[in-house]
């Protein structure tokens, strides 16, 4: 087998459609494209039924008990938004309280922000320094004012899993509901509302191998019934829960995504560790001083987030760009500043700037993991060839002493 | 973020780089940067009899803008005078290389490391007169 180039390897970021979800899709552009809320002919109800499909498909594959308890929303920014704004705006009145965590996706935490600001109060909570949360600190931090908790799956960078299930049966006793922002982990490690607790969930479908533009939030219907205050007025469609008319072929996709992994992700998540677990034997076997970020014990199969010492993340990513993988750096970030992910589990500045993300997916291939390590190891060396701070560590000088002029 | 052909370049083909050594008398060192800010920059030089940058190296821990903004000066630097190296602008260092605004502190730093090898080379000269004084 021939290597391709580029090689893709950040599949956190986004993932490439499988074909067989774009030929799912594709007679709902020229064929069936009814608008799912016509209920006065055959061009509607057919459109509707595939939408149902798909609800289907996608409440099966996070084990929710009715098909209905799914919301499609255009992304994982929107669901996250519907829910936290929505549940914080419905139950406004029974509280103001909401905790999250402070590695979370932008869009929770700027909803978050943005909340504080019409008077909710927030809690932040920490991380330790393989990127997890305590569940004793949610418990803790739960007050009668308290109406919400927001926890992700699984964190974007560091792929750390967080205990769910544990943060769910506190909140199920304490009478507050659970978001979970679900997006990187669902299909990867075991994630099941029903066995977690979990109240709302959001979901995006082209981090599942479906198309992008299309998402989807799961409120919960029954034990407790949830009800969220809706973001967008319009036509009432999604049980008057998200107005628009609906995306009926990337819906259809991400039914068809949902299904593939339903049936596929147990054997998909193995392959993932095989060829992720290799990539690490690979380079640190050939490299010294690389230090992996986060959990290894609780950590998405596909997830690999390492440190090279002494080399900057924007100038490996340059070295080796015909690989596509990302960097807490700064330098690649428009803020300048590393990664608050990073930054939260106590990670140095400088260990931040030198990190690399690589995300395996369903298309990465062992030539390619091969590939890559080859590349990265003879690109570290080149670049520690060139860093002052190499030759300063092998000359044995603790940098940490060193006098530096902070620019 | 895409790079200009210049930086690649440079970036690619590094000029100069390497370590001379910062005990011997003609040559200075600039050290500038943090590596929690994500770069550091070592500069060196050697000078003649004649103040006369014979020779320059440097390393660099940085994104590819600070490695080549290091790289061109060096290159810029060889067998000017010292004087006219401390001369050299970052914003000559923008321009050569094409940076984009969020890249003009590696050209700074890269200025900062003239300078500050420059100056570890003249206060070594002047301990030294200082010390045939004596």
């Amino acid at each position: 087998m021939t290597l391709k180039l580029p090689i893709y390897m950040d599949n956190h970021a986004t993932t490439q459609a499988d074909p067989r979800v774009v030929e799912t899709m594709l007679p709902y552009f020229t064929q069936v494209f009814g608008n799912a809320a016509s209920r006065s002919h055959s061009f509607g109800w057919s459109a509707d039924e595939a939408v149902a499909t798909a609800r289907e498909q996608v409440a099966t594959l996070i084990g929710a008990s009715k098909a209905k308890e799914i919301v499609f929303t255009s992304g994982a920014t929107e669901s996250n938004n519907l829910a936290i704004k929505g549940v914080a705006h419905f139950y406004r009145d029974k509280g103001n309280h909401i905790i999250t965590t402070k590695i979370e996706h932008k869009a929770v935490l700027d909803t978050c922000k943005r909340l504080e600001v019409e008077g909710f109060e927030v809690t932040y909570l920490g991380v330790d320094k393989l990127g997890r949360i305590d569940p004793e600190d949610v418990r803790r931090a739960i007050t009668d004012k308290t109406i919400l908790v927001s926890v992700m799956l699984a964190n974007n960078e560091v792929g750390t899993i967080q205990p769910i299930k544990e943060i769910g049966a506190i909140t199920r006793e304490r009478g507050v509901l659970l978001h979970s922002d679900a997006v990187q982990g669902v299909g990867k490690t075991p994630f099941d509302v029903e066995e977690m607790n979990v109240d709302l969930a959001s979901l995006t479908a082209h981090k599942l191998y479906g198309p992008k533009g299309v998402g989807a939030l799961y409120v919960r219907r029954s034990r407790p019934r949830v009800r969220i205050a809706t973001e967008m007025d319009g036509g009432g469609h999604e049980f008057g829960m998200r107005s628009g008319t609906l995306n009926v072929p990337g819906i259809v996709g991400f039914g068809k995504a949902c299904e593939l992994l339903t049936a596929e992700w147990r054997a998909e998540a193995e392959r993932f560790r095989g060829q992720r677990n290799h990539l690490l034997d690979l380079l640190t076997s050939a490299l010294d001083e690389v230090h992996m970020n986060g959990s290894f014990e609780h950590r998405l199969p596909n997830n690999l987030n390492l440190s090279f010492g002494f080399v900057e993340g924007e100038s490996m990513l340059m070295a080796i760009n015909d690989v596509a993988v990302s960097s807490g750096s700064a330098c690649t970030s428009a803020s300048l500043e590393p990664s608050y992910v990073l930054h939260a589990m106590g990670v140095t500045d400088d260990a931040a700037h030198s990190s690399i993300r690589f995300g395996l997916g369903r298309f990465t291939t062992d030539e390619e993991i091969e590939y890559v390590a080859k590349l990265v190891i003879e690109k570290v060396r080149k670049l520690r060839d060139m860093s002052p701070l190499w030759e300063m560590h092998k000359e044995g000088i603790d940098l940490t002493t060193v006098q530096w002029t902070a620019h | 973020m895409a790079y200009s052909e210049k930086v690649i370049d440079h970036y690619e083909n590094p000029r100069n780089v390497g370590t001379l050594d910062k005990e011997d008398a003609n040559v200075g060192t600039g050290l500038v940067g943090a590596p929690a800010c994500g770069d550091v920059m070592r500069l060196q030089i050697r000078v003649n009899d004649n103040g006369i940058i014979e020779d320059a190296k440097f390393k660099t821990f940085g994104c590819g803008s600070a490695i080549a903004s290091s790289s061109l000066a060096t290159e810029w630097i060889k067998g000017k005078s010292i004087d006219e190296a401390a001369t050299i602008k970052n914003t000559q260092i923008v321009e050569e290389l094409n940076l984009p605004p969020v890249k003009i502190h590696c050209s700074v730093l890269a200025e900062d490391a003239i300078k500050s090898a420059i100056a570890d080379f003249r206060a070594k000269q002047a301990a030294r007169l200082a010390l045939e004084q004596a």
